[in-house]
């Protein structure tokens, strides 16, 4: 039997009719063709289908999406504001912190948690933040440089902004 | 693709309605918090149920870390002379009367630490009362998983989970904690033997559910945890735990709490036997830990021989009752993790 589920997703609230066993992965890329998030293993290693739930990065292939209903999601579609890209996506493509992309969405909305909670993170909580998640070309160090870049590149915007007397 | 054969779904409003539903939809019925361990036996058809039962808006009446005074014992006795200074703390206790709430001042109570089991892995890892209280916790959960899954599951999940190779289940049965189970009779109170009945077995019935785990504190005490594992956040080869109280110099109490050695040897009383009475030394730990591989029973699978395991089992418990003393007695530079990342601030 289905179920209807309103569920916020990227600030947009959406209600569909979903079976109970429907996991949140496959909610956003088969019914919202929200195809950002990659569906990886299955089987909650690999990390690729990393979301937001409540402003906590989850594995979405472990979530049913009945969980979560009246819930906020947010996707890496969600990370561009305006047309601009947030900076943990400038700071990937501007390290290379992208090989395959596969590994990519889930990566960077780890990142993005990461940085929002501690803007100054050492290369040690980089590497605990992300090491639920795997990256096949293993290019860790890109990755980790990625999002070293992006901790800078936003202290950089906040001391322009607080020097240009708000 | 993997997805779970077709169930129906109910969220539980309360505690008692979540017990009320079990009771109605039989053994059928499961409850389902972080899902963690549930998804994915479901994904792979190991686990089928008619109903899941979701309590995860049960975090207000579940979800909670607090110390209080045991209530087993008279306050104004024993909460004045069961406390002591961890180690490394400047400070002495306050008199202000509300310190069972709070270990700020790094003295460690003479109550009950009691958890709400929807608390979340990531809640135990941050929780700065573990931290001082029980270091066996932060450490064992900073090797659980990984991030983004320590974020879902929870402590009642895990311990009701029951996989041999768990790690709560062992810092529990280490730290001697009790386990409050509430069913439509009423809620009774079991020991981790009690609760633990064997791989995927626990004494809570099909109408019932855990909703908290009592740890006692008792002055003079401290512990240590210790996995090894293969690759980040996979199951261990062996953990171990130890906690240790001193007394004068001399050990009067210890456990030793092992996972992923065998169906059932998630407490060792005979290491306790041996260490009781005893000052602490190298020769007494590595004693131990020749029980705790003696009492053992792995197996040899794709995580490794069941001799190696064995060795492990003996190494990690004189790491993890050396780590325990030193910090028990205060000796703070031994009592440091070795394993702890190097800057890394959790508040």
């Amino acid at each position: 039997m289905s179920m209807w589920v309103t569920v916020t997703i990227n600030g947009e609230r959406v209600r569909r009719d979903v079976e109970p066993r429907l996991l949140l992965v496959h909610f956003l890329r088969d019914e919202l063709g929200l195809t950002g998030t990659h569906w990886g293993c299955d089987t909650s290693n690999c990390g690729a289908c990393a979301v937001w739930l409540d402003g906590e990065p989850v594995k979405s292939c472990t979530v049913l999406t009945v969980m979560a209903d009246g819930h906020e999601v947010r996707t890496v579609e969600g990370l561009e504001a305006g047309g601009e890209l947030d900076v943990v996506q400038r700071a990937f493509l501007a390290c290379h912190g992208v090989q395959c992309g596969f590994c990519t969405p889930g990566m960077l909305m780890t990142a993005r948690a990461l940085l929002d909670r501690n803007p100054d993170p050492s290369e040690a909580e980089i590497r605990e933040a992300i090491s639920g998640q795997v990256c096949r070309c293993t290019g860790y160090a890109s990755i980790v440089r990625a999002i070293r870049w992006a901790a800078a590149e936003e202290r950089r915007n906040r001391t322009a902004t607080s020097e240009g007397g708000q | 693709m993997q997805v779970p054969a077709p169930f129906e779904y109910e969220r539980a409003t309360s505690v008692d309605h979540a017990i009320e539903l079990l009771g109605r939809l039989g053994a059928s019925a499961r409850l389902i918090a972080g899902g963690h361990s549930l998804l994915p036996m479901m994904k792979l058809r190991l686990v089928t149920v008619d109903y899941l039962i979701d309590i995860n808006d049960l975090r207000r009446e579940l979800a909670y870390i607090r110390v209080e005074p045991d209530p087993a014992r008279p306050r104004s006795a024993g909460s004045r002379t069961g406390r002591r200074r961890t180690a490394g703390a400047r400070t002495a206790r306050s008199d202000s009367g509300d310190e069972a709430e709070s270990t700020e001042d790094g003295v460690i109570p003479d109550g009950v630490i009691r958890i709400g089991a929807l608390t979340r892995h990531r809640e135990l890892l941050e929780s700065e009362i573990l931290r001082r209280t029980c270091p066996i916790f932060s450490e064992a959960e900073r090797v659980i998983a990984d991030p983004l899954v320590r974020n879902r599951g929870t402590i009642g999940g895990a311990l009701c989970q029951a996989d041999p190779s768990e790690d709560l289940t062992a810092v529990c049965t280490t730290l001697d904690a009790s386990c409050v189970i509430r069913g439509p009779g009423g809620e009774r109170v079991v020991s981790m033997a009690e609760f633990y009945r064997g791989p995927y077995e626990t004494a809570v019935g099909p109408d019932e559910m855990l909703i908290e785990i009592r740890i006692p504190l008792r002055p003079g005490g401290s512990s240590a945890y210790e996995k090894v594992g293969r690759r980040a956040g996979d199951w261990a080869i062996v953990s171990c735990g130890a906690a240790v109280w001193l007394a004068d110099g001399v050990i009067t109490d210890a456990r030793v709490g092992l996972a992923a050695v065998g169906p059932n040897t998630t407490g060792i009383p005979a290491v306790a036997q041996a260490l009781r009475g005893q000052a602490p030394s190298e020769e007494l730990f590595a004693q131990a830990g020749a029980i705790a591989a003696q009492y053992c029973s792995p197996v040899t699978d794709q995580r490794g021989h069941a001799e190696y395991k064995r060795h492990l089992a003996a190494e990690l418990t004189r790491r993890t009752l050396r780590r325990a003393v030193a910090r028990a007695s205060g000796d703070d530079l031994l009592a440091d993790d070795p394993q702890a990342p190097s800057g890394a601030s959790r508040d």
